[in-house]
């Protein structure tokens, strides 16, 4: 899936070269801003270079191009419920999308400066082990040649927002994360989430 | 004494032959200018800061009369008593962090032929280009009785700070029963749903402190911007529309304040009729800031008519103009069209200086307002330029508001990311 997404990144890529940056639509138009000029419009809710001073918003600074396209298209096409996102993402096309989301990837992701309950911290960290670290390899990091979802160091209002969503049926969930989701709470009960969130907090 | 080691010499000749390998251009981009940016509130500081951060090499500096800055956005939560008024003061140490030179004098004339701001202070600052966010200047004498001293009784509290302090002290002292009045502008004005938001904190206060009490907005327009959304808070949080409602909005020409009685702590509207209030709050027209008006950049409306690729004056070349004071077509006057503009007046001035097209531009804007406690709404656009270069249109088919009947935790993440969108959109213009 992602491997295709880069593929057709590039022919998008491409294809822009071909045609030239700027763009006149149907509508009358101008399209052709580049991915900085287009990514610093989200500063106001997603902080500066993505880097958001919180709680609510999540930073997306240092995030995965290719999930960032992915995700945005999905706000865009009312899969993943949002409040505004999907309003504004639908103003934007697969292109400038995969602009945004490249220089949004070059700009560091900085860990949420929040309070966290360190009792739980050790809990968190071998649930993560247990049930995560497979799909969210090194505890939720940026890492290198391989997709990844930041969760160290995301802010917890998000990270709790986003996980009402996939168990309220409002944001689609892997078959995978489901399985492991249901086997954790099951085994280890509602108060292991807290566990969880304790432990990607306190990786600032 | 200068001595030249062998790091220094390998950025020469680095230099050099980048020079020579893209030609003029680079080199002018490496070039310094001075940027005089008048304003230091949202449009101003944000211009400021990214000056810096997309050329650190020019010179930049803000001209703004005052050491700390009263953001206008939350302080309707401070009307209503949830947010102390230090929770909306900020100050100018992060622009000074990111090399923009702060001075706080007054910009009294702008002579666009020099290229220099005078200031009141006897100051003089050249200008390579200049960039003016002057904000809002109130009208005080479109409407009868009403001035600048009697905004002293009947407060506007439509420029963040001692309106908002003085506003919040009246209703504090206010007694249960009594009636709060506010008397909203025709459009254009800052903040389109300010004053509806306003009324919804004021209720909020009044419902749990003083239930006998009641808000009645007298407007001289037919509608408001989230009107659907507001009206439905207002039902769902105020008995609007009952005989115990906290709110009564009466709109239509009929219904707009034309006069008032300081003294006697009264209104009268077009129709006629006298309504006595024990906190009467008036937000009179308004057109673009001062030193807009002085310099020659506000047209017969009052407001600033700008190229939308630029935002540079079509009155005085040079001169941008940003955030409430210009004309920016579909964009409302708020905080983060402000913010927006500011970012694309900064790119278009980096590349005007360096001698090159101005790139194209992207601008976008969210407003969320706080309804009650953890009842917010929004509305959001994303804008594109018009190829004709007539105006700043939003994307077909894109933002909106808030969908209606909306559930309580839909509605309370929106009231979450109205105070982080807060906190982010203050971080990235002053931070």
């Amino acid at each position: 899936m992602l491997q295709t997404r880069r593929v057709a990144q590039l022919l998008t890529g491409l294809l822009s070269l071909a045609v030239g940056g700027l763009a006149q639509a149907d509508d009358g138009l101008v399209s052709g801003a580049d991915g900085r000029t287009l990514a610093q419009t989200c500063a106001g809710c997603h902080g500066t270079n993505g880097a958001s001073v919180g709680p609510a918003m999540p930073s997306i600074g240092g995030m995965d191009s290719g999930y960032f396209v992915e995700v945005m298209q999905g706000f865009r096409d009312g899969e993943i419920y949002s409040t505004v996102m999907g309003r504004i993402a639908k103003g934007y096309s697969d292109e400038e999308l995969e602009q945004m989301a490249d220089y949004l990837h070059d700009k560091p992701f900085v860990p949420a400066r929040q309070a966290f309950d360190a009792e739980l911290v050790d809990e968190g960290r071998r649930l993560q082990k247990k049930y995560c670290e497979k799909c969210h390899a090194d505890g939720g990091v940026v890492l290198e040649d391989e997709e990844y979802y930041i969760l160290a160091g995301q802010w917890t209002p998000y990270l709790r927002n986003a996980m009402e969503d996939f168990r309220e049926g409002r944001r689609p969930i892997e078959r995978k994360m489901k399985t492991q989701l249901e086997r954790m709470l099951k085994r280890e009960g509602e108060e292991s989430l807290e566990a969880l969130y304790a432990f990607f907090a306190s990786q600032q | 004494m200068m001595k030249i080691n062998r790091r220094d010499f390998l950025k020469t000749t680095g230099a050099a032959s980048a020079v020579g390998l893209f030609g003029l251009p680079n080199l002018a981009l490496g070039a310094t200018g001075k940027v005089v940016v008048v304003g230091g509130g949202t449009g101003g500081a944000t211009a400021a800061s990214y000056l810096k951060q997309l050329r650190s090499s020019l010179d930049v500096t803000v001209i703004e009369p005052n050491e700390h800055y009263y953001t206008c956005y939350m302080s309707n939560e401070v009307i209503g008593g949830v947010r102390p008024l230090e929770g909306i003061l900020v100050g100018y140490d992060g622009l000074r962090a990111r090399g923009v030179n702060v001075v706080h004098d007054k910009a009294a004339a702008i002579d666009p032929d020099k290229k220099v701001v005078k200031t009141a202070g006897g100051q003089e600052f050249p200008y390579d280009r200049c960039i003016v966010a002057p904000g809002i200047d109130i009208l005080y004498d479109r409407i009868e009785g009403y001035s600048e001293a009697a905004s002293q009784v009947m407060p506007h509290a439509w420029k963040a700070g001692e309106q908002t302090r003085l506003l919040r002290g009246q209703l504090e002292a206010m007694e249960d029963g009594g009636t709060v009045i506010i008397a909203p502008p025709e459009n254009p004005f800052r903040c389109p749903p300010g004053p509806y938001e306003r009324a919804s904190q004021i209720a909020q206060y009044l419902k749990r402190h003083k239930p006998k009490s009641k808000v009645i907005i007298l407007d001289a327009k037919a509608g408001f911007s989230k009107q659907g959304l507001f009206i439905q808070g207002w039902e769902r949080l105020y008995g609007y529309g009952t005989d115990k409602a906290l709110i009564d909005w009466q709109r239509g020409p009929e219904s707009g304040v034309v006069r008032v009685d300081p003294d006697e702590g009264l209104v009268e509207t077009y129709f006629g009729d006298q309504i006595k209030g024990a906190v009467i709050n008036i937000i009179p027209p308004q057109r673009a800031g001062q030193i807009a008006q002085v310099a020659g950049l506000a047209d017969a409306s009052g407001w600033c008519p700008v190229d939308v690729k630029t935002f540079e004056s079509k009155l005085q070349p040079g001169i941008h103009v940003i955030g409430d004071a210009c004309i920016a077509s579909d964009m409302p006057k708020s905080a983060y069209s402000a913010n927006s503009q500011g970012k694309v007046a900064a790119a278009a001035v980096v590349m005007l200086l360096a001698g090159q097209e101005p790139q194209t531009p992207a601008y976008l804007n969210t407003c969320y307002s706080l309804v009650g406690e953890d009842y917010g709404i929004s509305v959001s656009a994303v804008y594109k330029m018009a190829a004709d270069g007539s105006k700043i249109a939003s994307v077909p088919d894109s933002g909106g508001v808030t969908p209606m009947d909306a559930p309580d935790w839909a509605l309370a993440r929106e009231a979450a990311y109205a105070h982080s969108w807060y906190n982010n959109i203050v971080a990235d213009t002053f931070g």
